[in-house]
């Protein structure tokens, strides 16, 4: 045993925008207490000034060589710093999206602001995280400020039972990934990603166990599977995908909006961290899982989507889906597919909010427009956000002018790099198969009758915010080239 | 002399009994509850007994912070449950079946 014989003050510098979020959670959770209800914009303003001091936080200690801090526990590189901001722009989003519904529900509360921030900080943690400690604090911040935004809405009975379906799956997913983490642990010797990685370096398949470690194939690839199944669980893959579908549905709209976008960017972050980064060298093995998961989330994903009249839940199934297409690029194993899954999840986190948002735009008081019927003739009725509905449903479902047809062409050709023509034939099935429900709804919307005319009412700022995401996908789609080279140009300098 | 891999399947053995417990388990939500405990208990057993006979430190650190969230997780979970249970009256795992699609 090595005794540490001197404490060396850690470098805070890398780590300042996670600790500028978490004073301003405190600060918010304070100042929120003496505030009136109608006081409450104050949390929300304090709220998204977080966010941006985050962001320029973030910006300001750019640099492109990766730094490490708190004895190799936390990474500052390029890619976290971007995944970071655009788990920022995502929240800010949210934010604007839900106050209109929150307060039409009496929601409209410091906790979901609170709760919200501290998601957000545990996802900057995952995706800085250097060692398994800092991975598991972050997983676990953000996945317990997750269940209680589930659980906001208490006197209703499905989203309470949303919460406790999430709150079971959940903890059985952590225990899973902690179980194969603990596996890694002993045979690399280190909670370091660094050791891990050189500790699977010596790694040689077929063999049961090299003369360096004794029986550490076998282990490798006992914790592989567990940590594996961990990861999918928390991403919602084939075949542990159960809690996606009713912790969508039941969950009031507003935190489906942030449960569906933002924690997808953690996922990747987590997934390039671990596997990439943590077990690369064992790329061979994980390939076939990997494959495995992707090839049933697409199948199942679409398929079921098809059969399903809650739009919410339509939304969760076409979110398994893209799990699918975003293990499409991970498992190739080659930087270029790194960025190509890093795309796709960055595009796949902005289609996904501004599909939630479109559902609390049409929401009021007392009515929840979770129904497929609901978008029956909205272009009677607002034939602008007919149109941004249009362009969000075309890029989901990969129609080209869209951003949605980029994101899947890349991870499309990263797997046929990788040998995996097969795989991207059935890829490319899929997709068309999955383009019948996000068509009908476009059919819903122009060719039937409304059902009632009631004109949209959103503030001005959600109603620019919803536009000018839309849009996005539609400029995006018009011009990859930026956000595609910078996804290519910063995964993997870590 | 205990051996690393007696703890080791002790680990394990602790961890299917909690597997088995979630699964198996169709009546109660505490339970449930008790499981999740269980597989963490598991896997800090795993983490002491890698800790101590590789001579390194930092396993037993992670159960430290393992038991705190696992503190905070129950803390989460049982607040969640009273929740539950003052909306539908019950606490029955089979009683969790209004979303269906």
């Amino acid at each position: 045993m090595n005794a540490v014989t001197h404490f060396v003050t850690p470098d805070f510098l890398p780590a300042a925008p996670e600790m500028f979020v978490l004073g301003m959670a405190c600060l918010i959770l304070v100042v929120d207490a003496y505030l009136s209800q109608n006081q409450r914009w104050i949390t929300y303003t304090l709220s998204q000034l977080t966010l941006l001091g985050a962001a320029l936080l973030t910006l300001m200690l750019h640099q492109t060589e990766p730094s490490l801090t708190f004895n190799d526990s936390f990474i500052r590189d390029a890619m976290g710093g971007v995944l970071k901001l655009f788990i920022y722009l995502v929240t800010g989003l949210v934010f604007i999206y839900s106050r209109e519904y929150l307060k039409s529900r009496d929601l409209y509360r410091g906790e979901y602001f609170v709760l919200a921030l501290l998601a957000v900080l545990g996802m900057m943690v995952l995706v800085s995280a250097h060692s398994l400690l800092t991975l598991y604090l972050g997983l676990e911040l953000l996945s317990l400020s997750l269940y209680s935004m589930v659980a906001l809405q208490r006197d209703s009975a499905v989203a309470s039972e949303a919460a406790m379906k999430y709150f079971v799956l959940g903890a059985i997913a952590s225990g899973m990934l902690l179980y194969g983490m603990s596996i890694l642990y002993g045979v690399t010797g280190s909670l370091d990603l660094a050791s891990i990685s050189r500790g699977a370096a010596l790694f040689t398949p077929g063999e049961a166990m090299p003369a360096e470690m004794p029986g550490g194939n076998t282990l490798f690839i006992f914790g592989l599977v567990f940590v594996i199944i961990g990861i999918a669980f928390k991403l919602g893959a084939v075949p542990f995908h159960m809690w996606i579908p009713d912790v969508y549905h039941g969950a009031p709209t507003a935190v489906t909006l942030f449960l569906g976008s933002a924690p997808k960017i953690a996922a990747f972050a987590m997934l390039m961290r671990l596997l990439a980064e943590g077990l690369g060298a064992l790329h061979g093995e994980w390939q076939t899982m990997l494959i495995i998961l992707s090839v049933l989330s697409m199948a199942a994903g679409n398929l079921i989507a098809i059969a399903q009249g809650n739009i919410k839940r339509m939304l969760a199934y076409s979110t398994i889906a893209h799990v699918g297409f975003l293990l499409l690029g991970i498992l190739n194993g080659t930087l270029s597919g790194y960025g190509a899954a890093m795309f796709y999840t960055l595009v796949y986190t902005l289609m996904s909010a501004g599909g939630f948002g479109m559902i609390l735009l049409l929401s009021r008081a007392g009515f929840e427009a979770d129904r497929l019927e609901d978008f029956k003739g909205l272009n009677q009725r607002s034939p602008w956000y007919a149109f941004m509905m249009l362009l969000l449903m075309f890029s989901m479902a990969g129609v080209p002018p869209t951003v949605g047809f980029f994101a899947k062409l890349v991870v499309l050709q990263a797997a046929v790099e990788a040998g995996l023509v097969w795989l991207a034939a059935f890829a490319v099935l899929m997709s068309v198969i999955g383009a019948y429900y996000y068509l009908r709804i476009i059919k819903l919307m122009y060719f039937d009758k409304a059902g009632h005319d009631a004109p949209l009412v959103a503030p001005r700022d959600m109603r620019i915010a919803l536009s000018l995401n839309s849009l996005g996908m539609l400029a995006l789609g018009l011009f990859p080239g930026a956000l595609l080279a910078l996804c290519s140009r910063v995964v993997g300098t870590g | 002399m205990i051996a690393l891999s007696d703890y080791l399947i002790l680990g394990a053995v602790l961890f299917c009994i909690s597997m088995a417990g979630i699964f198996l388990n169709r009546k109660n939500v505490i339970v449930l509850l008790m499981a999740i405990e269980l597989m963490l208990l598991a896997v800090n057993m795993n983490f002491i007994a890698f800790s101590h006979y590789s001579g390194d430190i930092a396993g037993q650190i992670f159960v430290f912070f393992i038991l705190t969230v696992a503190a905070a997780e129950s803390a989460i979970g049982l607040a969640i449950l009273v929740v539950l249970f003052r909306n539908i009256r019950a606490i029955n795992v089979e009683d969790m079946d209004k979303l269906k699609g």
